[in-house]
């Protein structure tokens, strides 16, 4: 993936950004609904990490907020939280790239746990906890889909 | 692969504007929560948003909805012939039914019109659909297909066929969310069909199951018997079937009973909801004849034991309304409470008719759920 040339125009940005979106409210049967991994944050993450120059943190943040909006929870936190671990990745970028793909889907692991410990976090303090242990579920997803999602953007982004 | 970089950017981004940016970014977001979460500031934003939004989630079921519509197309004969047959004997029953209704309707139309209270009958209902779209797996809130220009408001209830489905506590133009009586931020005020024993149910978080954790332990319940609304907090009609008990667990060694419910709407498979129209307003009873029984009745609720602890929001609501309640008769001195002005004058006249049950002690007017202020927004 390293010498993967991003060219991606804002049509193709929006595009992905509104699939993300979408996969997040898509019916699911309710035993799976636990398991779906986070893919807005997914794709932040792809973002910061490997076309940086494109989309940043301000990114993440109105990812964030429609994200907010989609599933019409608290406007905000989403947007904080996405904001937060993009800044991490952001500044982690490097060194990760450089990982072999086992142990990049642990900092993505990583990532999204911190992801998901703000959101729990917020939740708690905004007076509506959800304290089933159930939440958590989708993190190691979301890190298990990171070499999936690689490929895939990576596919989106050479096609001309 | 590629050996030359046409890019004349830096390779290295960030430094100390990333920080920055950081910081103002996270500020902006903490900005809007406590915005969003203090004082409902942001609804204009929050509708923009969501009408955005609105499309994409209309297509994203749009397959599902596709698919379910295509077999609905293809039922087979067989089947539709069955559904006639059963429909049609449904209907001759609920005619029956409708029969003595009506004149048990006028009859207690009269009755109330002799006693200067309003009905609060259901006027009017509009269908929505559920747009099958997953919010959150860990909250119990739908969305549907109606919103503000069809008429919905904040606070609207929303029933189906066999009992209270839930509230509106967003409506956008186009679409609405709706709480549902499970979601645990959900709390609505019932009435033991049987006895006219009141208290609240709270929503657990499974579509199943209702909790009535504020009932004493000598309370007049028993499994099987229908939860009706009580009318109080004047986000519901009264008198609609909420659920059914299915377990009541007296445990000596606590102040209060343990009463599961199971909710009788079916809030996991409808495919649409009715919502609602009810008259809200309560006639005023004069003060004169009312000062007597809401200063008699003033006793039970201050000194019967109240729930240790209270958790949830809308039950911290619950339990200060009664307090203003029992130092003054309430129709003298119209109290500042963002509370529906039903739930005191609603409470009042009932036992000027009937005997106050010997557990006055549920009769706390509760504000449904946490969230939404129900009043203001009638059309």
């Amino acid at each position: 993936m390293r010498g993967t040339r991003i060219n991606f125009g804002w049509g193709r940005v929006i595009g992905l950004t509104i699939i993300s979106l979408a996969a997040m409210v898509a019916p699911l049967p309710s035993f799976l609904e636990m398991f779906r991994p986070d893919f807005v944050a997914l794709t932040v993450l792809w973002f910061c990490l490997l076309a940086p120059r494109l989309l940043g943190l301000s990114y993440a943040w109105c990812a964030g907020l429609a994200l907010d909006g989609f599933r019409g929870v608290l406007l905000g936190q989403h947007a904080l939280t996405l904001t937060v671990i993009a800044y991490v990745a952001s500044k982690l970028r490097l060194q990760i790239r450089a990982f072999p793909p086992l142990q990049q889907s642990a900092v993505i692991l990583a990532l999204l746990w911190l992801n998901e410990f703000l959101l729990f976090w917020i939740d708690g303090v905004a007076g509506h906890p959800v304290t089933d242990w159930r939440r958590w579920l989708a993190v190691p997803v979301g890190a298990a889909c990171w070499p999936l999602v690689v490929a895939l953007y990576a596919r989106f982004a050479a096609r001309r | 692969m590629t050996t030359h970089d046409p890019d004349p950017r830096p390779l290295l981004l960030g430094g100390p504007a990333l920080g920055l940016r950081l910081i103002v970014l996270a500020l902006m977001a903490a900005g809007l929560m406590v915005a969003d979460h203090r004082n409902h500031l942001l609804a204009a934003i929050r509708d923009g948003v969501a009408t955005l939004a609105y499309p994409v989630q209309w297509a994203v079921q749009a397959p599902v909805a596709a698919w379910s519509a295509l077999r609905e197309s293809f039922a087979t004969r067989t089947r539709v012939e069955a559904d006639n047959v059963r429909l049609a004997a449904d209907n001759l029953v609920l005619r029956l039914k409708l029969l003595r209704f009506e004149s048990l309707e006028q009859e207690n139309q009269r009755l109330r019109a002799v006693r200067e209270s309003s009905a609060r009958v259901v006027q009017r209902s509009l269908v929505a659909e559920i747009v099958r779209v997953d919010l959150d797996p860990f909250r119990q809130r739908v969305l549907i297909n109606k919103g503000t220009r069809a008429g919905l408001f904040r606070g609207q209830a929303a029933l189906d066929a066999n009992g209270i489905f839930g509230q509106v506590t967003r409506a956008g133009p186009f679409s609405a969310e709706v709480i549902l009586i499970s979601d645990p931020e959900h709390a609505i005020p019932i009435q033991v069909n049987r006895t006219g024993v009141r208290s609240i149910a709270l929503g657990t978080g499974r579509s199943g199951l209702l909790s009535l954790p504020y009932l004493p332990q000598n309370a007049d319940v028993i499994v099987g018997d229908l939860l009706v609304s009580s009318g109080l907090g004047g986000v519901y009609p009264p008198g609609y079937p909420v659920g059914k008990v299915t377990a009541v667990k007296p445990d000596p060694g606590q102040p209060l009973l343990s009463v599961e419910a199971a909710p009788l709407a079916g809030l996991d498979r409808d495919p649409e909801i009715l919502l609602v129209w009810f008259e809200r307003e309560v006639i005023e009873p004069e003060p004169e004849s009312e000062a007597k029984p809401a200063t008699t009745t003033a006793g039970p609720p201050a000194t019967a034991p109240m729930p240790a602890q209270p958790t949830d929001q809308a039950q911290s609501q619950a339990q200060t309304q009664p307090q203003p309640q029992a130092q003054s008769p309430p129709q003298l001195q119209p109290q500042p409470q963002p509370q529906p002005p039903t739930a005191t004058t609603d409470q009042a006249p009932a036992p000027s008719a009937a005997q106050p049950p010997p557990d006055a002690q549920a009769e706390t007017p509760a504000q449904a759920p946490a969230e939404p202020p129900p009043e203001g927004n009638a059309p």
